[in-house]
């Protein structure tokens, strides 16, 4: 694995920095691989943007910080807006369908999913973020399903491994039945901007 | 002697330097720890007051730092391992209470999890700019001892360390992190107790009447007694003699002060610790610490890449400053290159012992993040021209 970088987003509440540390954790602890991840430390609240990111690889991880994500998690429309130009020309957003009016550019590979109304459906919309994770692993391929599953067991509160592996299978399955392996994404309209809300 | 298994959480982490660094105390045998938690070093008392209750440990939140590094020297002197943690505002607070357990002799162990500043600066940013303060911070003649982590894994491993230096030399400790190696999660292997050392007070077997706690022992290091223990004695701030008493004298102030300084400074090859990679017929030598060496490797690579004989030597221990080894080295390079995040501190100590026989080339950074690797080969390029 060359050295991939990965910022998630949301608002503060949605899990994102649950999200992300469950990335490296399975990534660095499960896979055998390098992860650092950096939440970001200003005046957070719940309801307002927060982000974290992440840098994968198979070797030392000198620098800590991310340049420029190749991979963009966005699970709110304030979290994509403050962040959505940094992704690589041909990065890969993912995000939240109902709750982000993705700009969709031409080379970048976009992946959205009704992640919310999923983790609604499930019983618990605090889930969302773990449909989301599953939606991530399968989008990216970068670490095995079985250890980002691990992952997600060890890193939940104790009781809520169930629902939770439910969430990230959800999440997993939403991939597999409307993208499937090798897709190229959301098709990006002529205009090169799509509003996904309908 | 080996870790008590009640600190010691066996196992690969996905941790942040913080909590990192409080399972590195735990592990160490810390039972004690007052604090005023203050960003970016909280994260590293919620973890201890969240743990200590499974361990018989002690937290207490003080009502300032003055308090809580009283606290921490008051406790040490019950033979309980003591630490408190704080960033730059809290450390300047604590300063005297640092001198304190310096006169002492107090075994304890003090955490800055550096921000940018001065003064309140930059909370949750990053800044290695109270180097010299760890050197220097409290009035009159003293030798600190600190370490500087520049990941999760060395934050555990280097606090473990300052426990052990702290027993071994009876000086409070510093563990010099940063804003970013507190605050940045990555593996952490913790491994099981009979695999982790651990070193014990030295406590005095002498019977009472015939002990004197400011005996020099040889290494003048003098042995322990706790208080509670059925000793009589006495210690103060004030100039004292073997017995701990005052006495206000020139004789007494000069043996008091030379033991103090020749206890680090006689053993300095035992406590200095740094990594040193090819500055066998290096043009440059790149000397860095903390976070910064992370950077520094990069910088290297770019220029090793253009050709350039670039050395590198990471401290561990920062103080004291492996003068010797700069000193040899400095009649072999032309140039040391010294990225950190301040305006210039510790190549201070570089141009010191460079003496002029080799430049003493700073690459500043004044806090709120890390170098661009290229800014450190740039000035590694400029320093061979």
């Amino acid at each position: 694995m060359s050295r991939t970088e990965i910022r998630v987003t949301g608002y503060g509440g949605q899990g994102v920095v649950l999200c992300a540390y469950i990335i490296g954790r399975a990534n660095a602890v499960n896979a055998g691989n390098h992860s650092t991840m950096i939440q970001s430390f200003g005046p957070e609240a719940r309801g307002s943007a927060c982000s974290a990111t992440l840098a994968l690889s198979d070797e030392e991880i000198l620098y800590p910080y991310i340049r420029r994500p190749d991979i963009f998690v966005a699970m709110s429309a304030e979290g994509y807006d403050k962040h959505r130009d940094e992704l690589k020309p041909k990065g890969t957003l993912v995000y939240e369908k109902d709750l982000v009016p993705a700009r969709l550019k031409k080379g970048q590979r976009s992946f959205g999913i009704p992640s919310t109304r999923i983790a609604e459906g499930l019983g618990r919309s605090l889930v969302q973020n773990i449909v989301m994770l599953g939606f991530f692993a399968a989008v990216s391929g970068l670490i095995p399903r079985d250890e980002v599953r691990k992952a997600v067991e060890d890193s939940v509160p104790t009781g809520t491994e169930e629902l939770n592996l439910k969430a990230f299978d959800a999440g997993w399955s939403y991939f597999e039945e409307h993208y499937g392996a090798g897709a190229e994404g959301d098709a990006v309209a002529a205009a090169t901007v799509v509003s996904p809300v309908a | 002697m080996k870790a008590d298994p009640a600190g010691v959480l066996t196992g690969v982490h996905y941790l942040d330097g913080d909590f990192a660094c409080g399972e590195g105390a735990m592990a160490a045998g810390c039972r004690f720890v007052a604090g005023y938690p203050i960003t970016p070093s909280t994260e590293v008392v919620e973890r201890i007051s969240r743990r200590f209750p499974m361990m018989g440990g002690t937290f207490i939140q003080m009502e300032d730092e003055l308090a809580s590094m009283a606290a921490v020297v008051g406790a040490a002197w019950t033979g309980t391992k003591s630490m408190t943690v704080t960033s730059g505002p809290g450390f300047s607070l604590m300063m005297e209470n640092i001198g304190l357990g310096a006169m002492m002799e107090t075994p304890c162990v003090v955490v800055n999890v550096q921000r940018g500043g001065p003064s309140t600066g930059l909370p949750t940013m990053a800044g290695q700019a109270d180097m010299m303060q760890a050197r220097w911070g409290s009035h009159g003649d003293y030798e600190p001892i600190a370490l500087s982590p520049r990941s999760p894994q060395e934050a555990f491993d280097f606090t473990i360390d300052a426990f052990n230096l702290a027993e071994q030399y009876r000086v409070p400790v510093f563990v010099m992190m940063d804003e970013c190696v507190g605050h940045m999660t990555e593996k952490v292997v913790i491994p099981p107790a009979e695999e982790i050392e651990i070193v014990p007070r030295k406590l005095t077997e002498k019977p009472p009447g015939e002990y004197l706690p400011y005996q020099n022992n040889g290494n003048k290091v003098p042995e322990f007694a706790r208080a509670g223990d059925g000793y009589r004695f006495h210690t103060t701030g004030l100039t004292h003699d073997e017995r701990g008493y005052p006495e206000m004298s020139e004789e007494c102030q000069e043996k008091n002060v030379s033991r103090l300084l020749e206890k680090i400074r006689g053993s300095a090859d035992k406590i200095t610790r740094f990594v040193e990679n090819e500055t066998d017929g290096a043009d440059v030598v790149v000397l860095s610490y903390g976070i910064t060496a992370r950077v520094a490797r990069m910088g290297i690579d770019l220029a090793r890449k253009k050709g350039v004989k670039v050395g590198e030597i990471r401290l561990e221990v920062v103080w004291p400053f492996p003068e010797k080894r700069i000193r040899e080295l400095s009649k072999k390079v032309k140039a040391f290159v010294v990225p950190e995040i301040n305006y210039g501190q510790m190549v201070l100590e570089v141009e010191r012992c460079a003496a002029g026989r080799a430049g003493a080339i700073l690459v500043p950074h004044a806090g709120g993040g890390v170098h661009d690797p290229e800014s450190i080969s740039s000035a590694i390029l400029g320093a061979v021209k």
